[in-house]
């Protein structure tokens, strides 16, 4: 069985060729494939990820992150080196020794990349430009023992990391899948190690705790062991059980399928409130963060996701809501400083950050999409410029920001600031329940329906009788005010506001974090703030690899670019929007089923959209 | 031209339409306002109309206003050499390459890596036209190499995906490239090597400084190249060719892959050429430089009217004097404090205003029926 006989809908499997002849390699694909990849491991190495990450083991003593983001890349290239083509008419072959040849080639072409980094390491001295250019660098690629190792390890191993990943796909798919899970999971669970370690601690269980992970982090040799088993076990007999479970509730109708949902949701709801109970005040604060950005990431995701209107711009409202909490609860603003309680002042920040949405909206409403994109940009560092200005200091308190904030109080009962990151939590947490019911009802109402018309053809939507550009600017103002309640919390959680902390670059941020969740899929927006700012952090905000934080960005455009190219969709889609981008192939395959029986131009369309 | 002006009859005006034109009118006649107040102040501080417009005004020099637009045209020159890029690329694939910007600032990034190399060797001081050329071609080259690789690795693929698909992959391309140059270069402010002393003097009756009199040369000069090579050569036909339409282009035995690799190429050597020139004329460059210019350069392919390339070079000149003159010939004589600062959001405010008043830009585009706004 192969992962495509287990999509449904995809064609059935055809028979299979006997493997292909181990030396009748397409050697120009395995020299371009194996260049590629060299030349990733020698930007790698270069970038100071291996260094920096070294600091960080995932085995105790036998492996670090570093080592694993430069030996991995063998066995991916090895891997998919082997992929065929499967296209009509074209017969696939049964894996066997060319894969591994393949393989083992690719992975040792990729590696020595890096053997000839360090003979160039050896040699030369360019750290001028270069900051990476280090003995450091050049110690942990040989290993500590000398340049002629380093040359020769990589070069080692390179070839059996491309065996092993050729080797994949002579196994089963079921222990190719066992394999592999096993793998991830046990860097994953070193990763989380915080996170593990605190909620570990939290119920009373520190002997585990230690037990499990090293001193200095890193997870012991009997830890991986338990977890790679675990995992293993796992991946091998619940994987068929998992889906069976997935279908079985995705079969349930009428009020069986809402008992199965509201079981889920309160499941969902009681972990999320007992959780911060156990961790402490580091996990917490992570955690709270992470809430901030699934908010303003829900926010977008309306805009973006939704009506389809790139807003590049959108910690304008992010900094609005902030600034005008600030302004209105704390004593120390310059101007204006009506000392309100945080729920009243929530009220105007509404009103406030509605109206700014209202004033950016109607002036770019009407433009292209791409136009759009750039103005909302213009105007997010406008209103930044403005808050960092002179001219506006007298209110804003300008460079210097507004300080000592005072936290939220709730009900006389309890004051939420920096200090009680929980409390934070569960603040955001309402707020994000809140944002959760907000999108969830709006994407199945008639607004709901007329965004996503507007976004897969305005045109037609426009003949269809939908006000589009009413429509459009609602989507604005209801992403705008979404967003500045996670500005008004913010405000008054770091206690706070700077024109610093609203560069564009959290802008971008929540885009990647909507990107990589998956457009228009709220479960998928969670998701992918949960992932991206809770292990990488945010803009400003460290996540659980804080020795990643010079990279985070790097990664956050890389990741942008790739989504982009292999799934466009997201992490978890909805079901609409990939609907939608992947039309083309949709049509080919109903025609190739024979559901369509003339080319109605449709994909011609699409073909030509783009040029001009 | 007429018909732009003229009402739409039969188009029901709304609250947006409505807002709309009262925004337009605002920023007339904030312009107008700010401008009456300047000539006020100018002929006279004392009088009634300046006094209301700002009590503290003080004028402005006749020399200080020639350094401030001298200032702002070299600094547009190098904004209309990175807006030709944007131009072409808009013109020939219809989408904003947001990655632009950082090409021009790798281009910036070589120059200093060549240009301090060089100074090490002692050339730099003892010969500097030479080593000039020398970093110039090391710009070209290196900025030409990353818009190719580009075009190859993100934007290739999505051709013909929907449109705001390549414009959020080139966000992430300008992410990753900015970054990459902070991990594999340092976060620190690098600076160039000392200009020797007649790039930095005065020259002729205007006073100009060497380095602006270098960059307009130079952006003169690569426009009279870019004319000659879009207009009189078989390249420039082809280029032409597809950007009418690619597919006929392709029908008529025109490589298009290689035209649109041409076209990237082009405007990434125009982008190192800026790149060199900004790092001797303000002797620094960062990772964030390829940000700023890179969004003025866009305003001012959108003010020239983009896909039109004269337009982009009118566009940078505009966008370049605009903010240069900008904010003390409007904003200070209203009485703005601080108005040095609101530069970049003069350029921005610019970019919405034109597109708020004419959305085609002065030349007007070069667009499809159908891409039309």
């Amino acid at each position: 069985m192969t992962a495509t006989e287990m999509r449904p809908g995809a064609a059935p499997e055809p028979e299979l060729a006997p493997p292909r002849r181990a030396l009748d390699q397409n050697w120009r694909r395995l020299a371009r494939m194996g260049a590629v990849a060299a030349f990733v491991e020698v930007f790698i190495a270069l970038s100071g990820m291996p260094v920096r990450l070294d600091e960080r083991p995932v085995i105790v003593s036998i492996l670090s992150l570093g080592y694993v983001f430069i030996g991995a890349i063998p066995i991916v290239v090895g891997n998919r080196i082997g992929r065929q083509v499967r296209r009509e008419g074209v017969p696939v072959h049964k894996a066997g020794g060319y894969e591994l040849l393949a393989g083992t080639l690719a992975g040792a072409v990729a590696a020595a990349g890096l053997s000839v980094l360090v003979a160039l390491l050896t040699h030369f001295d360019i750290r001028e430009p270069l900051v990476n250019w280090s003995p450091q660098l050049l110690d942990l690629l040989s290993f500590n023992r000398g340049p002629v190792f380093g040359v020769l390890i990589w070069l080692g191993i390179g070839a059996v990391g491309g065996f092993i990943g050729g080797g994949l796909r002579l196994l089963p798919a079921r222990w190719r899948r066992t394999l592999v899970t096993m793998a991830a999971t046990v860097v994953l669970i070193s990763i989380l190690e915080q996170l593990v370690a605190d909620l570990v601690s939290g119920v009373r269980l520190e002997p585990v705790a230690d037990w499990f992970y090293g001193r200095r982090g890193g997870l012991t040799h009997s830890g991986a062991g338990v977890t790679a088993a675990i995992a293993g076990v796992a991946a091998f007999f619940g994987r068929g059980r998992l889906k069976a479970a997935r279908a079985h509730v995705q079969s349930l109708e009428g009020p069986a399928r809402t008992r199965a949902t509201s079981l889920m949701i309160l499941l969902t709801a009681a972990i999320l409130i007992v959780v911060p109970l156990l961790v402490g005040s580091l996990t917490n604060e992570l955690l709270a963060n992470v809430g901030l950005f699934v908010l303003l990431a829900l926010g977008l995701n309306i805009v973006v996701g939704l009506a389809g209107i790139l807003d590049l711009g959108y910690v304008a409202f992010f900094a609005v809501g902030s600034y005008t909490a600030a302004v209105l609860t704390a004593a120390t603003s310059p101007r204006i400083n009506p000392e309100f309680p945080w729920f009243v002042a929530l009220i105007f920040v509404v009103v406030v950050t509605g109206l700014v949405g209202l004033f950016i909206g109607a002036p770019v409403i009407r433009m292209r999409g791409d136009y759009l994109a750039i103005v909302t940009l213009g105007f997010g560092e406008i209103i930044r410029l403005l808050f960092l200005s002179d001219w506006l200091s007298g209110w804003f308190g300008g460079a210097q920001g507004i300080t000592a904030i005072g936290g939220v109080e709730i009900f006389g009962l309890t004051t939420v600031d920096g200090t009680n990151p929980r409390g934070v939590f569960y603040l955001v947490l309402v707020f994000c329940a809140i944002a959760i019911y907000v999108s969830w009802r709006l994407e199945r109402s008639r607004l709901g329906r007329a965004w996503m018309a507007v976004r897969e053809d305005e045109t037609v939507a426009e003949a269809m009788g939908i006000n589009t550009v009413n429509v459009k600017l609602l989507a604005f103002v209801v992403g705008a005010v979404l967003g500045s309640f996670s500005g008004a919390i913010f405000a008054n959680k770091v206690g706070s506001v700077f024109p610093s902390s609203f560069l564009i670059l959290v802008s971008m941020v929540i885009l990647v974090v909507v990107i990589f969740g998956g457009m228009g899929s709220i479960v998928g927006v969670i998701a992918g703030a949960a992932l991206l700012i809770g292990v990488l952090g945010g803009p400003k905000q460290p996540g659980l690899l804080a020795e990643f934080s010079e990279f985070k960005l790097l990664i956050y455009g890389a990741l942008l670019v790739w989504m982009m190219l292999a799934r466009p969709e997201g992490l978890i889609p909805s079901a609409r929007r990939t609907r939608e981008l992947h039309q083309e192939e949709f049509l080919q395959d109903a025609w190739l089923r024979g559901e369509v029986d003339t080319d109605d131009g449709n994909g011609d369309a699409q073909g030509t959209e783009g040029r001009s | 031209m007429i018909g732009k002006w003229a009402p739409r009859t039969g188009a029901p005006r709304t609250g947006v339409d409505k807002f709309l034109t009262l925004l337009r009118v605002l920023a007339v006649g904030l312009v107008l306002v700010g401008f009456a107040a300047f000539i006020a102040q100018e002929i006279n501080t004392d009088n009634a109309f300046a006094q209301w417009a700002n009590p503290d005004a003080t004028g402005l020099s006749g020399a200080g206003f020639r350094g401030l637009v001298i200032a702002g045209i070299s600094q547009g020159a190098m904004y209309g050499l990175i807006a030709l890029g944007y131009s072409m690329v808009y013109g020939v694939l219809g989408f904003i390459n947001f990655a632009h910007g950082e090409v021009f600032m790798m281009g910036a990034m070589t120059g200093w890596v060549t240009s301090t190399k060089l100074a090490e060797a002692g050339l730099w001081e003892s010969n500097f036209i030479g080593s000039f050329v020398i970093v110039l071609f090391g710009s070209i080259l290196v900025s030409t190499f990353l818009a190719v690789v580009m075009e190859r690795v993100a934007y290739r693929p999505l051709r013909g995906a929907p449109r705001l698909i390549p414009l959020i992959t080139s966000i992430g391309v300008s992410f990753f490239i900015q970054n990459m140059s902070i991990v594999l270069f340092g976060p620190a402010t690098k600076s160039y090597p000392a200009r020797p002393d007649w790039v930095k003097n005065k020259h002729t009756a205007l006073q100009i400084e060497g380095d602006k009199i270098m960059v307009i040369a130079a952006a003169a000069t690569s426009m009279i190249l870019l004319w000659y090579l879009v207009e009189r050569t078989k390249v420039g036909k082809a280029m032409r060719a597809v950007a009418e339409d690619a597919e006929i282009a392709a029908l008529m035995g025109i490589n298009v892959n290689r035209t649109i690799v041409t076209v990237f190429a082009v405007g990434g050597a125009f982008a190192g050429i800026a790149g060199i020139m900004w790092g001797i004329d303000f002797g620094s460059v960062i990772g964030h430089t390829g940000f700023l210019p890179g969004i003025k350069a866009f305003s001012s392919a959108v003010v020239g009217g983009i896909g039109h390339l004269g337009g982009a070079m009118v566009g940078g000149l505009f966008i370049g004097i605009a903010e240069a003159v900008g904010p003390l010939l409007i904003l200070e004589p209203l009485g703005v404090s601080g108005v040095s600062q609101l530069r970049d959001a003069v350029a921005f405010a610019m970019l919405i205003g034109v597109l708020l008043l004419r959305p085609s830009g002065i030349f007007g585009e070069r667009l499809r029926a159908e891409d039309r706004a």
